[in-house]
């Protein structure tokens, strides 16, 4: 899932501190599953900025709404009724939320809530670590099922560099060194002579260095299936 | 038991504590509760097992977003007590109320007294 952080409450509230009447628009994807944005944080972020504001004097104005995903137009459209009534909106949703929300609705204001970060998933409860980079061309099979984009500082396909000290990553010590994770589990099951073959050079085209990226399903795009 | 305490706090009651929640406690500030107290079972003595300690950490929740607001924390708060203790809950509830009185009214009362 796609794991943000939520920004802090005196960031939220200068970004609508002249506004009087705002929605806080919540999303029921990525953003729920990782608690920063789903019914409860945005119920939460509600009653903390109106707590604020009234304590300035300064009383503000805010309706919620959670819509099942901020990034599907179909969903986005479902507030083309309301979003009109409010000086400000601010989204709780990954990056993607806000930017829906400002191309369909050009006239409204959508601020965000969250500091988008990465692609990850919870190792325990309240902790989320970054697994997968959006490379564009996935080759985790070769490493052990343990992805030295998204997992080594470096992204290195050859590794591990001389940063490796006792399976930890040089850059940061409650970093793991996959690459020390990589060539332990080659060589626990017998196959440490797959890193060994050269591999082709890996190609960045279909990452972000090639440009913002597409997506295009012909099938779906004709509405065949 | 007929023991007294003070009559300008008024009783919430859950089933347990575990069931209190984090917007329970912010919209009694919202709407101008000068403190609110959360009283559970002594910790390890949960028939739920870890509903007072789950209620615990939402008031520390709280606390931290009243600090981040600017509004003392100390107006929340959470006590322990198992329900043979009635000697105890009224101190609790002095004790509370003494504390309140000394913080003053909550700032978001003041402001809307004022406006």
């Amino acid at each position: 899932m796609i794991v943000a952080d939520r920004k802090s409450l005196q960031e939220i509230l200068a970004m609508v501190a002249d506004k009087k009447k705002i929605l806080i628009l919540g999303c029921k994807g990525c953003v729920t599953v990782c608690n920063v944005g789903g019914l409860k944080e945005v119920e939460i972020l509600a009653a903390s900025m109106k707590i604020a504001r009234k304590k300035e004097g300064n009383d503000i104005d805010i309706d919620i709404q959670v819509l099942e995903r901020q990034c599907d137009t179909e969903y986005v459209a479902g507030i083309r009724d309301v979003v009109g009534n409010y000086e400000a909106a601010v989204s709780l949703a990954c990056g993607v939320g806000p930017q829906f929300l400002s191309e369909m609705y050009k006239d409204q204001t959508f601020y965000p809530g969250v500091n988008t970060t990465f692609f990850g998933g919870a190792v325990q409860h309240g902790i989320w670590e970054e697994r997968c980079a959006g490379c564009g061309s996935c080759a985790i099979h070769n490493f052990g099922g343990l992805c030295p984009i998204a997992r080594c500082a470096k992204s290195l396909m050859n590794g591990p560099c001389g940063g490796s000290s006792k399976g930890v990553c040089e850059v940061n010590k409650d970093t793991l060194c996959i690459w020390d994770a990589i060539v332990k589990k080659k060589m626990e099951s017998g196959r440490l002579d797959d890193l060994i073959g050269v591999k082709p050079i890996k190609s960045w085209k279909t990452a972000r260095d090639g440009g913002p990226r597409r997506s295009i399903r012909e099938e779906l795009v004709q509405g065949n299936i | 038991m007929r023991l007294s305490y003070p009559a300008d706090i008024k009783i919430i009651q859950v089933p347990c504590t575990g069931r209190v929640d984090i917007l329970h406690l912010l919209n009694a500030v919202e709407d101008g509760a000068d403190g609110v107290y959360v009283a559970g079972c002594l910790e390890g003595e949960c028939h739920y097992i870890s509903g007072n300690l789950k209620a615990r950490k939402k008031v520390a929740y709280v606390k931290k977003t009243l600090t981040e607001i600017g509004i003392e924390p100390e107006r929340v708060e959470m006590f322990n007590l198992s329900s043979a203790q009635g000697a105890r809950f009224a101190e609790i509830a002095r004790e509370m109320t003494d504390r309140i009185r000394q913080l003053g009214p909550s700032p978001i009362k003041k402001k809307s007294h004022a406006a």
